[in-house]
């Protein structure tokens, strides 16, 4: 159970206007910029849920998936996740959830995967038989029997996203966080990647957050979809309420069939938060 | 406890996969330690009165040049340095442990499995180099086991120096300024450009109520004979000293840090 209420971020922004003579007097006087990045921000997540977080870029869904993480510490409001506040308690929270940040990686570049997964085995303190369980669980799921003596560095991205996957989920988190997951991987990648994360969650009743600007992605696998702009939220249900709330604000032109970008682009443009 | 060892296991089996760095490294050190040998020759054949004697400062450089990996401060971990920089710092606070014991251990690694590596052929060679630039014995059994000990001691002195540099740059945007700044005059102060004893008077003991005179300083001359026998374990003392001091104060800032991360972007 996650419980987000009234979450506030604010990040300080260093700005200056362009030229050499602005540089200059920015080394002596520095105008900042508050940018909230989280403004009021309130949901709960029950058990078992898969939901899509989305909105146009920079809206806040990193930031909201650090502080779920424990990475960042809001200004204002509560957040506590089985009854843990992530940023105060964040050893024993993160020993119960994975994240995977699609644009960073956990794997070390010069070593072979499997070195790196049985780093996270200790680290998580994880049983020999449950590891090798697990490790042959998502081999086999993910598709890695050919990759996990590589080194990081001479995979591909769609290889190192799918193990960067499967070594979030080494020490069976009940939650589990995507930011991005499927960033730059093809089509046979992606669909392994959702496949997988349906069955994670029909199996195991993991708890799944994901965020992404794919919105096959959010269709494959959220049951449920959160809409953030400029810090705040402004739509929470299924997708086809979604859809129903982007044609009918739009200008009456319902009949025309509307692939989910344009729903998308057409819900960004009527709630004015590009 | 067996968690940080693996990460100082894992970071040593990444260490030794660069063979190439550590040969062009020999070529490297063992240039630069005849280099030196020979400006101290001239030193000790001009003035008559060296601080040191000549065969002393010859294994003070050629132990240098071998564990160069394990003492110098400016080669920190460029891996920890990327991490603050592009954000997969994200990845380690998702990890259920103290990222200050993380971050040491892993230094650890990287230094001893680097400088096994290159020690062992730089040593050879500077075994087999005809008198007088050959390098000497350690004066004794006793003071070889002292060295082995200070030696962990001043590594100890300087990873928690390492790790306050690390901090130090969750503070700042970029990184290079901290330690263009600190690494360049702890070169100096910790007796890398120039061994400590060759300081006039007044800056030498400046210089040793700095915590870096405790880090390759000390070893290297128990080594060489150069430290005398009384002076020992005040030495150790010290180096006990600032090993803790340093360790407390990167924890504390590291407390401080932990509160601003600021995971930029994506």
């Amino acid at each position: 159970m996650i419980t987000m209420e009234n979450v506030c971020k604010s990040y300080k922004v260093a700005k200056r206007d362009a030229g050499f003579r602005a540089a200059c007097k920015a080394l002596v006087h520095r105008e900042y910029e508050a940018v909230h990045a989280l403004n009021n921000v309130s949901f709960t997540v029950r058990d078992g849920e898969m939901v899509g977080y989305i909105g146009p870029n920079g809206a806040g869904k990193s930031s909201t998936i650090k502080i779920l993480s424990g990475i960042l510490t809001p200004d204002s409001g509560t957040c506590v996740i089985d009854g843990r506040v992530p940023w105060k308690n964040r050893t024993e929270h993160v020993r119960q959830i994975g994240v995977v940040f699609g644009q960073r990686s956990q794997l070390w570049w010069d070593i072979p995967v499997i070195d790196s997964f049985e780093l996270i085995k200790e680290i998580y303190s994880i049983s020999t038989p449950q590891y090798n369980n697990k490790l042959e669980e998502l081999t086999q799921l993910l598709q890695l029997q050919e990759i996990l003596k590589t080194p990081t560095r001479q995979l591909s991205l769609g290889q190192r996203m799918r193990c960067e996957v499967a070594a979030s989920l080494l020490h069976e988190p009940r939650l589990l966080f995507l930011d991005e997951p499927t960033i730059g991987l093809d089509a046979v990648s992606k669909l392994a990647v959702r496949d997988f994360i349906k069955k994670l969650n029909e199996e195991h009743k993991t708890t799944v957050i994901l965020t992404t600007h794919d919105m096959q992605d959010i269709e494959a696998i959220a049951n449920r979809v959160i809409l953030i702009g400029r810090g705040q939220i402004l739509l929470d249900g299924t997708l086809d309420e979604l859809r129903r709330a982007a044609v009918s604000d739009g200008n009456g032109n319902t009949d025309e069939p509307l692939d989910l970008d344009h729903v998308m682009a057409c819900l960004y443009r009527n709630l004015n938060i590009l | 406890m067996r968690k940080y060892y693996l990460f100082f296991k894992l970071r040593f089996a990444a260490g030794i996969q660069y063979r190439m760095a550590a040969v062009t490294a020999l070529t490297t050190q063992m240039v630069w330690g005849l280099m030196e040998c020979l400006a101290y020759k001239a030193i000790a054949e001009s003035s008559g009165n060296m601080p040191m004697d000549y065969s002393a400062v010859v294994s003070y450089i050629w132990l240098k040049e071998a564990l160069l990996a394990l003492f110098n401060t400016w080669a920190a971990d460029n891996d920890i340095f990327g991490m603050i920089l592009n954000g997969d710092i994200s990845y380690e606070l998702c990890r259920p442990l103290s990222v200050y014991s993380m971050w040491f251990s892993r230094t650890a690694g990287g230094r001893i499995s680097e400088a096994l590596l290159r020690c062992i052929p730089v040593l050879a060679c500077a075994f087999l180099m005809p008198y007088p630039y050959k390098m000497g014995l350690p004066v004794s059994a006793g003071a070889f086991l002292l060295f082995l000990l200070t030696a962990v001691l001043g590594l100890g002195v300087t990873i928690a120096f390492c790790m306050l540099v690390y901090i130090l740059c969750f503070f700042t945007i970029s990184p290079q300024g901290w330690r263009m700044a600190l690494t360049g005059a702890v070169d100096f102060l910790s007796g890398n450009i120039i061994p400590l004893p060759f300081f006039p008077d007044k800056y030498l003991r400046i210089a040793q109520l700095l915590p870096f005179a405790y880090m390759q300083n000390i070893p290297f001359r128990i080594y060489c004979g150069d430290l005398a026998a009384a002076a020992i374990p005040s030495a150790i003392a010290g180096q006990v000293f600032w090993f803790a001091a340093l360790t407390l104060a990167g924890l504390l800032l590291w407390k401080k840090a932990e509160k601003r991360v600021v995971v930029q972007g994506g």
